[in-house]
């Protein structure tokens, strides 16, 4: 009954792929070519709140910290392509490389790493302590890659060239979108077993009674930290993809701010769900671009949209919408 | 005599200056069931919660069959064989009440990183966790949502959940508490029932369960046990007349 089943609506799954295939092609046709781009951030940001929705939605676990990860992930892909391009070896062994076959990877799991790490010391405390060790982390990290100049410092790094794709020309912003599309169908994939696996089952479990799952003999900290681990390394591969899109890899990618966004997203869409974490993603990327067009105080008017999300739709826009098609 | 499955030698929980367990020896006998009562508040959940491992005593030993759990987690406990209910019931509220006793096959069965195979259509859970269903009365209400149910199923199904991590002792902390008088009966036979299978320290407050039930019964009062012994023993005892019993009332 709780179990996820947005995909057993496999018709509704199928039409909006075949939307989001079409979609460069649509953005094309009727002029608005920035709709490409709109739609590359939003899947990137999808995938990032979606592994943040994990540990909070699933897990139950409020990590303030989230965008640590998003911005290892980006600046792997930059510290990566600066050696590549500078021809010198990282630490004098590693070379660099522009290839993403290779960087997403090594995002993937440098982020994993850290997050294991944060994740092994945050997940011994819990409530307000967890949220606020989860933030001083990435406030840490923050600073870190502030005060490294070899990496940009407060600048950032900027990545000349997308990463390469054998055989794609990764210069064409629609390739970097199908790309892009076709990590997203993976990754929602991947999450969609994992959270009804029995590992999904023990998680959800420990959400609604820690006490309960410990009487049946589950030791909760270790199912805990492979949750924080696989979400890490989730946010990783989106900021990866997210500096392969702006060709720019910058602190402001592990801000505190960004791990308001991304909690916003999830909040938006809908806490716990699926597809919820991209659908928040789509609203909270639109109505940035909308509203940022009519006023500089944009973020205003975002807080009041969140308020009422919050307070009248009962599981955000993702349980809005299956509400008032009827289908619960 | 046997070995005991339970043997509790010298347990001592303070809170500040309360000393909520004082020195408790208790033991429990396999294929027995010993009953825990006392007065509210002498400590019997929170000597309950040292067994398992939530609460860690500040002095003394707790064995289960001879192996000391001193140093082990709840988890590790309840691998052992030990398994408790909750007073006021701890269940999981999102979940269905198959889903619950699923998720306690599923710990049982081992480790759960297992992330791939969909847990609600895998037969050897449900199947196994149908057959803890069986006779308890709530065979008709396994796809209900356990927020829907009523306290007295919400009871059967705690206990349900406890057997289904097939336990060596079942610690039952006041199962019938909250029962009206027809669920009690069904709760006693169901625990009577039980009685060769597993062995249980039963705390409760219902005499008439408690007479029904025990072996044995032990009386704390004020974390200390006043008295040990068998039914006949402990209704005869005037210590346990004054404290708990009060006296010259008439029992049952």
């Amino acid at each position: 009954m709780n179990s996820e089943n947005s995909f057993k609506r496999p018709a509704l799954l199928a039409a909006v792929l075949i939307v989001m295939i079409a979609l460069p092609l649509i953005a094309d046709a009727t002029g608005y070519s920035a709709l490409t781009s709109l739609a590359t951030r939003i899947l990137i940001y999808g995938i990032a709140a979606a592994s943040l929705n994990l540990v909070l939605g699933y897990g139950g676990l409020v990590s303030f910290g989230h965008a640590a990860f998003f911005g290892i992930g980006g600046y792997v892909v930059g510290i990566l392509y600066q050696h590549y391009s500078l021809e010198e070896p990282l630490f004098g062994f590693i070379p660099g490389t522009n290839q993403m076959l290779i960087t997403l990877p090594v995002a993937i799991l440098i982020s994993g790493l850290a997050a294991a790490a944060i994740g092994a010391l945050s997940l011994r405390t819990g409530g307000v302590q967890f949220i606020m060790i989860t933030l001083a982390f990435a406030q840490m990290l923050f600073f870190l890659f502030v005060s490294l100049k070899t990496y940009g410092g407060d600048d950032g790094l900027i990545i000349r060239r997308t990463n390469e794709l054998p055989g794609l020309n990764m210069r064409d912003k629609q390739t970097v979108y199908y790309v892009c599309l076709f990590i997203t169908a993976v990754f929602f994939a991947l999450l969609w077993r994992i959270v009804n696996s029995r590992f999904g089952n023990v998680l959800v479990g420990l959400r609604q009674s820690e006490k309960r799952m410990a009487a049946i003999g589950l030791p909760a900290y270790r199912y805990r930290l492979m949750a924080f681990i696989i979400s890490g390394m989730g946010c990783g591969l989106a900021g990866a993809l997210m500096a392969n899109f702006l060709r720019f890899a910058s602190p402001d990618m592990m801000h505190w701010t960004k791990s308001g966004e991304l909690m916003v997203m999830v909040i938006l869409g809908g806490v716990g769900t699926l597809f919820g974490p991209l659908i928040g993603a789509a609203v909270f990327i639109v109505l940035e671009t909308t509203l940022a067009a009519w006023t500089e105080n944009w973020q205003l008017a975002l807080g009041f949209i969140l308020l009422f999300v919050v307070l009248y739709t009962h599981g955000g826009v993702q349980a809005l919408v299956s509400r008032l098609m009827g289908k619960r | 005599m046997a070995q005991p499955i339970l043997n509790v030698r010298g347990l001592v929980k303070r809170f500040g200056g309360l000393l909520a367990t004082d020195h408790v020896d208790l033991t429990v006998q396999p294929g027995e069931i010993h009953a825990l009562i006392g007065p509210n508040g002498a400590g019997k959940t929170t000597l309950i919660s040292q067994l398992m491992g939530e609460l860690k005593p500040n002095e003394g030993t707790v064995e289960l069959a001879g192996q000391s759990l001193d140093a082990l987690p709840t988890a590790r406990r309840v691998g052992l064989g030990l398994a408790r209910t909750f007073q006021i019931t701890c269940l999981l509220p999102d979940y269905t009440v198959l889903d619950n006793i699923a998720l306690a096959v599923q710990v049982r069965q081992g480790h759960s990183f297992r992330f791939w195979k969909n847990v609600r259509s895998d037969r050897s859970l449900r199947d196994e966790a149908s057959t803890f269903l069986t006779g308890t009365g709530l065979e008709p209400r396994e796809n209900e949502l356990v927020a829907n149910l009523s306290h007295g199923e919400q009871k059967q199904l705690e206990l349900a959940i406890a057997l289904a991590t097939q336990p060596r002792l079942l610690l039952l902390d006041e199962p019938m508490a909250g029962l009206g008088h027809a669920e009690s009966q069904q709760m006693i036979k169901t625990l009577r029932g039980l009685k060769n299978q597993v062995s249980m320290l039963l705390v409760e407050h219902d005499m008439d369960a408690v007479f029904a039930l025990a072996d044995r019964i032990s009386v704390l009062v004020y974390g200390r046990v006043i008295a040990s012994g068998s039914v006949d023993e402990i209704r005869q005892n005037p210590e346990v007349r004054t404290a708990y019993l009060g006296e010259g009332d008439e029992l049952c």
